[in-house]
């Protein structure tokens, strides 16, 4: 910060918003309707989602750092380039990472992992907002849109584990008398297009809630 | 009628606007346009010959649907006391059927017409008569055994995700009833389909499986060609009896409801593809399913019913005249296609027919799009 201008504070009601807005108006699968693919192939039990969550926030905090900080010495011309290699360079370490750690998670995510340098939202907020931002804003834009990518994975994958496993996190939610009353798990929620719907509906529901969201 | 309408003219004013259960409104209307016709007149010139509206469409396609639906209620008594090794009387396999279908009409019914109901006191609609058909439909196309709990989600799914977000009746892109089906074929698969589930309080002993169920598993039929056509094997609730669907389909074609392009083309888009596999199958002599003479293709499953009833729906159809053609005839072929040669599916009617109802504005953009470049072409020549 240079002496001249007035010091802006850490947590400034801005710096909340670009924290806050991405969980709702501005929510990255529901509103722009980007990483749509991940969220089909992760959310049917909730662990796994939790984790690519976890996986995304980092990811896109850590890089928005980043090229936000280097903002100024990215040539033009090939800055999609760069974003690459830092995109590809953090979701390597969190591959090795989660690897490491839990071993069973990662192989359930198998390349969904490797796949988030594909995630839309990644390059979406470089793009939007880090080429354009301060590293310290870039960065809580970053923690904002992978936590309202992760809301959105976790809701669908509540519903989807317990209406499709009859369990939630791996514990039996469903008890097993309802199974004896001729009560049955719907394979449907095992099934990706499914998502699609639920996925739909949480837009139906949001845009329900807030008229400003619907297009004239 | 005149109690009906003395009830009918004192509650009216209840239900008008300021009245205090205009919340009401639109089931008042729903309930007083089926016991009279409306009154409201045109009052300039029109072109209307005829008083048909939706109401009285829909009436002439459940009429339609009687012969399959007693039959099918026969039917399930007369399958039900068969496997126990029982003979019964007309009336008694009549009475176990009914009793068995009834619960699932009333669900079908219920919580369809409740969430229409529902969905257009929000909106500020008129209740229309758009279920009164799928409502029907669908307990004829589920085996016998279903629970109603999953007729109930099924039935909630497939109107709300496959009628009201796009905007209510006329507007669906795909057949509600079959959209039901379908839900449940891929959310309780073991409930839709076996060898347990078509006939109800079956004895063990006693093989259930339908014939293309053992068509697939290589086995022959095991019916006779009368039988395929009467229909007294097991299946789902109103596909087995050719006949039954047959004089439906006759007042659907007289009445002109349902439009024969499409029904024609349909079985003759059926019969090509097994035409097709019957050639094929010299050289394939492993898969014995594909010799199956074409003709009995059309008579066993679901493939009359799908024919007569589901493809015709005026709104998922393909509007434009060539277009119908086009859109039946592929209904058939993919239908006898995913019937024989995918094993994971026995029937392919219902898959076949949710597949080009969504290519059916595609065909008609395209059918249209000729047309234009057609004509232009005749102008230019002229000019």
């Amino acid at each position: 910060m240079s002496k001249t201008k007035e010091r802006e504070l850490l947590f400034s009601p801005k710096n909340i918003r670009l924290l806050t807005s991405p969980l709702g108006k501005e929510n990255p699968i529901t509103m722009q309707v980007l990483g749509i693919c991940s969220a089909l192939a992760v959310t049917v039990q909730i662990k796994p989602a939790v984790v690519m969550g976890i996986s995304v926030i980092v990811v896109t905090a850590v890089g928005n750092l980043i090229i936000s900080a280097m903002r100024n010495s990215i040539p033009n011309r090939i800055r999609i380039i760069v974003q690459l290699v830092v995109i590809a360079t953090l979701v390597i370490l969190v591959d090795q990472v989660l690897r490491a750690f839990s071993y069973e998670v990662s192989k359930q995510l198998s390349v969904f992992v490797g796949l988030i340098i594909t995630n839309c939202i990644l390059m979406g907020r470089f793009e939007a907002f880090a080429m354009a931002n301060k590293p310290w804003p870039s960065f809580l834009d970053g923690i904002g849109n992978g936590l309202g990518y992760g809301i959105i994975l976790v809701v669908v994958a509540v519903v989807r584990e317990l209406f499709g496993s009859g369990s939630l996190m791996g514990y039996k939610i469903i008890p097993e008398s309802f199974y004896n009353f001729g009560y049955s798990n719907n394979g449907l929620m095992i099934m990706p297009p499914l998502t699609l719907i639920i996925v739909a509906s949480i837009i139906w529901f949001q845009r329900s809630r807030d008229k400003d969201l619907i297009e004239k | 009628m005149k109690p009906i309408r003395n009830i009918l003219d004192a509650i009216k004013p209840h239900v008008q606007k300021d009245g205090k259960f205009h919340a009401f409104h639109s089931f008042y209307d729903a309930i007083e346009t089926l016991f009279f016709v409306q009154d409201r007149v045109t009052s300039k010139g029109s072109h209307i010959r005829d008083g048909v509206d939706m109401k009285r469409t829909m009436f002439v396609v459940v009429i339609a649907l009687m012969p399959a639906l007693f039959f099918g209620m026969w039917n399930a008594g007369n399958m039900h006391f068969k496997s126990m090794g029982m003979e019964k009387e007309l009336m008694e396999n009549f009475w176990y059927g009914f009793l068995k279908i009834l619960p699932i009409i009333i669900v079908s019914y219920a919580v369809g017409l409740g969430i229409e109901i529902a969905f257009a006191q929000k909106r500020g609609h008129e209740v229309n008569e758009g279920f009164f058909v799928s409502g029907m439909l669908i307990p004829l196309i589920v085996p016998v055994t279903t629970p109603l709990w999953m007729v109930a989600i099924a039935v909630a799914f497939a109107v709300i995700f496959g009628k009201e977000v796009f905007g209510g009746t006329g507007m669906n892109i795909m057949n509600p009833a079959l959209l039901t089906r379908a839900f449940l074929f891929f959310a309780y698969p073991t409930f839709m389909s076996g060898d347990k589930v078509w006939i109800a309080e079956k004895a063990d002993a006693f093989s259930g499986a339908t014939p293309l169920a053992e068509l697939t598993a290589g086995h022959p039929t095991g019916i006779s060609v009368a039988e395929m056509f009467i229909g007294n094997y097991s299946g789902s609730f109103g596909e087995t009896s050719t006949i039954a669907i047959l004089i439906g389909a006759f007042i659907l074609l007289y009445t002109g409801v349902a439009s024969w392009k499409v029904m024609v083309s349909f079985f003759v888009g059926g019969l090509s593809m097994g035409l097709l596999l019957n050639g094929l199958s010299a050289s394939f002599p492993a898969n014995a399913y594909l010799a199956l003479p074409a003709w009995q293709h059309l008579l066993i499953g679901g493939f009359a019913f799908g024919g007569v009833f589901m493809i015709t729906d005026p709104v998922t159809a393909s509007q434009t005249g060539t277009g119908k053609w086009i859109y039946g005839f592929l209904g058939g072929f993919i239908a006898i296609m995913v019937r024989v040669l995918n094993p994971a599916y026995p029937e392919g009617v219902m898959l076949a027919i949710l597949l080009v109802n969504i290519f059916a504005p595609l065909i008609d953009y395209y059918v249209v799009e000729s047309n234009i470049k057609r004509r232009l072409k005749r102008v230019k020549a002229l000019s």
